[in-house]
């Protein structure tokens, strides 16, 4: 069997991605490839682009020029479940979560298994929790599926929505700010929870604010600025100071 | 099989919550139905009156009245939404079924010939099969609460109004149209089905009230549907974090108007039972009853700002307004003091609540 990451294919392929909201332009040209089992740190201040970019690989609207390719076909994404039914899924900031749910019930959200009892069919309460489980298990989080979500720290429950995306065996997942609001602790859950996604091979894409983060976990950083890609390089020949200019705009291009 | 899931992740500093902080044991329902049972015990010693068959059966079907009204608003209250407009549908839905009973019973009314027709001596005889009138009836009544429920979830989940503001619109506007369509005399359930009627509303069953057997099956299958059921699921998720549910892909519209239909539809039968224990369907029935039924959900533990509520809870909070209603009649107290107590207590019982989840 050939993996997409044994053919050297990328996951994700962006050609000349654009959009324009009216007469203002949010994002032109962008041009970036994402790989299986890699980690990309996507960087840039508050209105360069980021999360136009972050919602047009989601589903959440499509871009005006451009194109999407997915695992080597062209994809054209309507609605956020057009873009995850592909193997796409988010992690959001507010991380999505049900708070008077179970960590169990929040991973299958909008999933549930069910087993038929003649006409009726019933909520499989016990593979729901064996499963969180296991997934909890890969991530090596010390989350209980039965526990309300409620009584969970910040690195529990983001373990719980990333759980959510190894559910249906995402291949590329995009983590909007996950370390912005926790604890110094919790942050070292986080990134290690991110290098177990790599480690099966999944592609993350970090959007995050925090340079530390970045330089801990990614193997590339993309920096936007503008709305225009300003440098996309390996995190082994950048430093801090570098991408921090490229985002201030100290440094035009690298 | 038998391998311990567990055994997959190793716990080294998250300690398992215990028994009584999990699930039911740590919720206001509990601290209630505690409380009601220490009442109950109170009231043995205080009226030996109290545990008497006739006054239990009194309390069983009293609270009965309230109760399936109460089941389904919870629905709506554990969504994070507020139904205002119970009482209004109670009455429509009695009005309409009285109505179409009345009205198919009685020979030259428009439908009529088709069930009913005139004996050469002038009495009224069945054309159909007994009994056909009141289904027909009470599906009326049961369409009508349905539909009121179907209007107030569209304005809520597809035109995005507010909750309160579209049932209390609802309330006034429901109240109204049965103003209307009884000239504001109410109606009464006649023809010959109406023995029937009165069996299925007001009778029993080995000495158990009808409305009481409704309710234990309409609270069973509620258990069902709210905790093993996806839909159940949702319904506590969109109370839970509605913006959650919309991203996780949980048809959120769809879920709010059906809650909302089931609370009309628990409303209508609620009314359509009201009635025949009243024996008619008054313009004026169940006036404020909403605010009966939205105390008894709340102090029962279900959570106005949504996410939380049960069946149990439900039934446990009618249970503890009709009890100190009774028992503020058989100590004799004027009873004009029940709805001040009944103040007291909702506020109480979310207080100890508060209390509670500060403590943990």
């Amino acid at each position: 069997m050939i993996t997409a990451a044994a053919a050297g294919q990328p996951v994700l392929e962006l050609t000349g991605v654009g959009k324009d909201f009216g007469a203002i332009r949010a994002l032109h040209g962008i041009d970036m490839r994402v790989s299986p089992g890699e980690v990309v740190g996507l960087m840039g201040d508050n209105g360069a682009g980021k999360s136009t970019l972050v919602k047009i690989i989601a589903g959440n609207f499509p871009a005006n020029h451009g194109e999407i390719r997915f695992e080597g076909t062209a994809v054209h994404f309507y609605r956020p479940i057009d873009a995850r039914a592909v193997g796409i899924e988010v992690v959001y900031q507010d991380l999505a979560l049900a708070d008077n749910l179970t960590a169990a019930a929040n991973v299958f959200l909008g999933r549930e298994l069910k087993r038929k009892f003649g006409p009726l069919s019933l909520l499989d309460h016990k593979a729901m929790a064996a499963r969180a489980l296991e997934l909890f298990g890969e991530l090596r989080s010390e989350t209980r599926p039965q526990h309300l979500v409620k009584q969970m720290s910040g690195g529990q429950r983001q373990a719980v929505a990333i759980a959510r995306t190894r559910l249906s065996n995402a291949k590329l997942v995009m983590m909007d700010e996950p370390t912005a609001a926790i604890s110094v602790r919790q942050v070292e859950q986080v990134l290690s929870l991110i290098h177990r996604l790599k480690e099966q091979g999944v592609a993350v894409m970090l959007i995050s604010h925090r340079m530390p983060d970045v330089f801990a976990v990614c193997d590339r950083v993309i920096v936007l600025r503008r709305g225009e890609k300003r440098a996309d390089k390996p995190i082994r020949d950048t430093s801090p100071e570098e991408v921090t200019a490229l985002i201030t705009g100290a440094k035009e291009r690298a | 099989m038998s391998v311990p899931i567990e055994s997959l992740v190793s716990f080294s500093n998250v300690g398992m919550t215990r028994w009584w902080q999990r699930s039911i044991f740590a919720s206001q329902t509990a601290y209630v139905t505690l409380a009601l049972l220490l009442l109950l015990v109170v009231m043995h010693f205080a009226s030996p009156y109290f545990f008497t068959e006739g006054n239990m059966q009194n309390v069983a079907k009293n609270f009965s009245f309230i109760a399936i009204a109460t089941l389904g608003i919870t629905f709506v209250i554990i969504t994070g939404g507020i139904d205002l407009s119970v009482g209004s549908m109670m009455c429509f839905s009695a009005m309409i079924t009285s109505m179409v009973m009345s009205g198919l019973s009685t020979p030259g009314m428009p439908g009529a010939s088709l069930f009913v027709h005139l004996a050469a001596d002038g009495k009224t005889v069945l054309a159909n099969v007994p009994g056909l009138i009141l289904v027909i009836s009470i599906l009326a009544g049961l369409v009508a609460a349905l539909m009121v429920g179907l209007i107030n979830g569209f304005c809520i989940a597809v035109l995005g109004l507010s909750p309160f503001v579209t049932t209390l619109g609802m309330l006034s506007i429901v109240r109204g149209l049965a103003y209307v369509v009884s000239n504001g005399r109410g109606s009464f359930p006649g023809g010959p089905d109406a023995e029937y009627f009165y069996a299925l509303t007001s009778g029993d069953v080995g000495g158990i009230p009808a409305p009481f057997i409704y309710l234990m099956i309409l609270a069973l299958v509620m258990a069902v549907v709210l905790h093993h059921t996806a839909f159940g699921r949702h319904v506590f998720a969109l109370g839970g974090n509605e913006h959650a549910a919309e991203l996780t892909g949980i048809p959120v519209v769809r879920v709010k108007i059906q809650v909302y239909v089931i609370c009309g539809l628990a409303a209508g039968l609620q009314g359509i039972i009201i009635s025949g224990w009243l024996g008619s369907a008054p313009a004026n029935m169940a006036t404020s009853y909403e605010l009966n039924v939205i105390a008894a959900a709340v102090i029962g533990g279900a959570n106005l700002a949504g996410g939380i509520g049960g069946p149990l809870g439900a039934i446990v909070g009618c249970v503890l307004l009709e009890v100190i209603r009774n028992g503020l009649v058989l100590a004799q107290v004027n009873s004009y003091w029940q709805q001040t107590l009944v103040g007291v207590i909702i506020i109480l019982a979310v207080l100890v609540d508060r209390i509670r989840s500060r403590m943990i």
